[in-house]
């Protein structure tokens, strides 16, 4: 006999089943889907999901990498190896080209960030491999905007999102219907908050970049936000480089993900350290910062 | 929060969800268990602060909190659902917060098609009002076993033990309509915390327990049909690889009952019969899989299985038909419903076409009362229906199960999803 008979998933065990459900929608109601990779814990996290989804098979679709050119060499590295390890199709869609073609303008003035110019790499790499779904590792719990935002998001054909006009999502029955030129992101992590994934993290053992713990870099202090030296970054008058020991909450493009000061080398002390901060992970992001409703306008506009 | 990586994986999960009006301290109630609870960070909370400073707002606004879009914070109101996530040492929780008007029937309905439980705040001034018995009515129509009623603002009837009991014993009157198994009473005051998180020393007369204490210890072991055997397939893994040459798993969620290896399934609609060869997940054979778990499965038989098909015991069959009674709830604003329409049934994983055959009555959300004379079934309107299918599905009644006995319509030419509905029969 069962040496249990309450039947009771964890809460973590109950995240896990939802998404791997999500994941299995988009393979079953999509013609051609992509997992949308930025080589960050949670994008991480979607690989093993989605490994656990199909397994034995292989992922029925490719990473896609929007690569800013700004990236931190260590992601790059770890983005090679996971698609190696996984036995993954690996597509990139750099920002790079398409500033060479002339289809973004590189942002000028103190704080120039990549991260706006993601939308038409990112849109261009949809409509030439006429991708239909996008898997994404956002959460609604990162952003105001991301807590109205449904599983599956609805995008017209220009890649816009239309807060106001969203398909109800009930039970865990979910509507991928659309027309010819129009695409779905898909969020099978809506419901995790930033302790889940590193709890999952931990209790399956996920290997990260080293960039998420503690290690030296040479960093300026800005606006209370602390970015990496690198090449793109330019000091102003009164700013001048430090350096101590960072590490950082989320990864995105190096001119605008901060840091923080922490001495955090395992996970084990990364959770301690989540579970005291008084500050949310995007609060060291620079282009959330820009405005209230940030990240709605550049969601309308195409963005994750 | 729990940061003892034991404890947190011992941790299970309740999803409540909350409806309400600017004015009876919903935004209050919620900022507080998030505050309390350590949820709201430090940055979030200066731009809050901020917005309400600019809006001209006399307190911290707490409902720019969850009001994320810009028409939200533009216009001060509320219009869809936002999830809201706090964690106790005990449950991590998930918050699904509507607008309470009647213009918001939808994502009322839509926050509580996934809730173990609802709260229902009520004014003690003013006792039961047709709002109160709007969400009571969406709760017990989607079937959530536990409302947690607040009777709030009793800093505004001097603690009185007297009106709390008035206030009760007029919801319970309204409530016996209802068809909700557990209701708890709990007087508050979400603006001073009073039996939010901590014991109220202002009302020793009440002996039950705080809000949080009942939301962390709620009995939800109940929430899933672990009875009747229902495995909607979801994909076929087919690895074609040289190791898995010729493996054909099963994948899907567990929509009731349990299954094991050894057990004699029936495939529907086909009804072949087969025996489980195994349970499986990525790191091997699972004992058994029950609901809400996503699994795969192998038979023993090789038989033809897709997508949309259900795998079930063999003793104990769903109902299969082509004619379905439902409450329907209409969602579109475009399109009212069409009798004699057409329209795609999204039900578990299959999708079949149906026709609207015909539209028994609409019930009045606020009094449950029959409306016969009005035929037509708008946006936030409820209706009884009949429908026929193209082909049979497979169904329990949403009585006894929320998962196979719900489902969606899709209107063909929009591609929108214009209802939800629940099986009867």
């Amino acid at each position: 006999m069962s040496e249990h008979n309450n039947y009771q998933l964890t809460h973590l065990q109950q995240l896990e089943a939802e998404s791997i459900f999500i994941m299995r929608e988009v393979a079953a109601q999509f013609g051609k889907p992509a997992l949308l990779f930025s080589g960050g814990k949670d994008s991480i996290v979607m690989v093993r999901l989605a490994q656990k989804a199909f397994w034995p098979a292989k992922l029925p679709f490719p990473l896609v990498h929007v690569d800013t050119g700004h990236n931190f060499n260590e992601t790059i590295q770890f983005r090679d190896d996971l698609v190696k390890d996984v036995g993954g199709d690996l597509v990139v869609a750099s920002v790079q080209e398409e500033i060479d073609a002339g289809r973004a303008k590189e942002e000028s003035g103190l704080n120039p960030s990549r991260n706006r110019l993601q939308i038409p790499a990112l849109l261009n790499v949809i409509e030439k491999n006429s991708y239909d779904a996008c898997l994404g590792g956002a959460r609604r719990d990162e952003e105001k905007a991301r807590a109205k935002e449904r599983f599956f998001s609805h995008r017209n054909s220009f890649g816009e999102w239309d807060p106001k006009n969203q398909r109800p999502e009930l039970w865990n029955l979910f509507n991928g219907k659309m027309d010819f030129g129009e695409h779905f992101r898909i969020f099978p992590l809506s419901n995790w908050t930033e302790m889940d994934v590193w709890q999952y993290i931990k209790l399956e053992d996920i290997s990260l970049p080293s960039i998420y713990f503690s290690h030296n870099r040479e960093f300026v202090r800005r606006n209370s936000i602390l970015l990496g030296k690198c090449e793109h970054i330019t000091l102003l008058d009164d700013e001048k480089w430090e350096s101590g020991k960072v590490r950082c909450r989320t990864v995105g493009d190096m001119t605008c993900t901060g840091m923080v000061e922490s001495v955090a080398n395992n996970i084990d002390d990364i959770i301690e350290e989540v579970a005291a901060a008084r500050q949310t992970e995007r609060g060291g992001r620079a282009d959330d910062k820009r405005s209230e409703t940030a990240m709605e306008d550049r969601k309308k506009e195409g963005y994750f | 929060m729990s940061t003892d990586t034991k404890g947190y994986l011992d941790m299970d999960l309740l999803r409540f969800t909350t409806a309400g009006s600017v004015d009876d301290g919903k935004s209050t109630l919620i900022g507080r268990l998030l505050y309390d609870c350590k949820s709201i960070f430090e940055d979030q909370w200066e731009a809050v602060e901020q917005s309400s400073k600019q809006r001209g707002d006399e307190n911290v606004n707490l409902a720019l909190l969850t009001d994320g879009l810009r028409s939200e914070r533009e216009q001060g109101i509320t219009i869809d659902v936002a999830y809201r996530y706090f964690a106790t040492p005990k449950r991590k929780f998930i918050i699904a917060d509507t607008p309470g008007h009647i213009q918001y029937t939808r994502n009322m309905v839509t926050g509580a098609s996934t809730a173990n439980l609802a709260i229902i705040l009520i004014d003690a001034r003013n006792g039961v009002i047709e709002q109160t018995c709007r969400h009571s009515f969406i709760a017990s129509l989607l079937q959530i076993q536990h409302i947690v009623v607040c009777v709030n603002k009793m800093d505004l009837v001097d603690w009185s033990e007297d009106q709390f009991n008035k206030v009760v014993s007029q919801y319970k009157e309204f409530a016996s309509r209802l068809d909700v198994p557990h209701i708890d009473f709990i007087p508050i005051s979400a603006l001073l915390g009073d039996n939010v998180v901590d014991r109220s020393e202002n009302m020793d007369w009440y002996k039950g327990s705080p809000l949080l204490y009942t939301l962390e210890n709620v009995y939800i072991g109940n929430e899933h049909n672990h009875v009747d055997a229902r495995f909607p397939v979801q994909w076929v893994i087919r690895p074609h690889s040289d190791e898995y040459h010729d493996f054909r798993g099963y994948a899907g969620r567990v929509a009731g009952g349990v299954f094991k290896q050894g057990d004699a399934v029936t495939v529907l609609p086909s009804g072949f019969q087969s025996k489980i060869k195994r349970v499986h997940d990525i790191n091997g054979d699972l004992e058994e899989a029950f609901a809400p778990m996503s699994v795969a499965l192998t038979l023993e038989d090789e038989i033809d299985i897709s997508r949309g098909n259900m795998i079930v015991k063999q003793n104990n069959p769903p109902e299969s038909s082509q004619q379905i009674e439902a409450m329907l709830v209409w969602f579109s604003s475009q399109s009212d419903l069409e009798e004699r329409g057409r329209y795609t049934i999204r039900h578990t994983t299959n999708e079949v076409k149906c026709l609207m055959k015909e539209m028994k009555y609409k019930v009045d959300i606020n009094t449950l009362h029959k409306v016969e004379n009005d035929r037509k079934v708008k946006l936030n309107d409820i209706a009884r229906v009949s429908l026929q299918t193209s082909a049979p599905i497979h169904f329990d009644r949403y009585r006894r199960n929320r998962v196979t006995g719900s489902f969606v319509l899709v209107d063909e030419q929009t591609n929108n999803t214009v209802a939800a509905g629940m099986i009867i029969s």
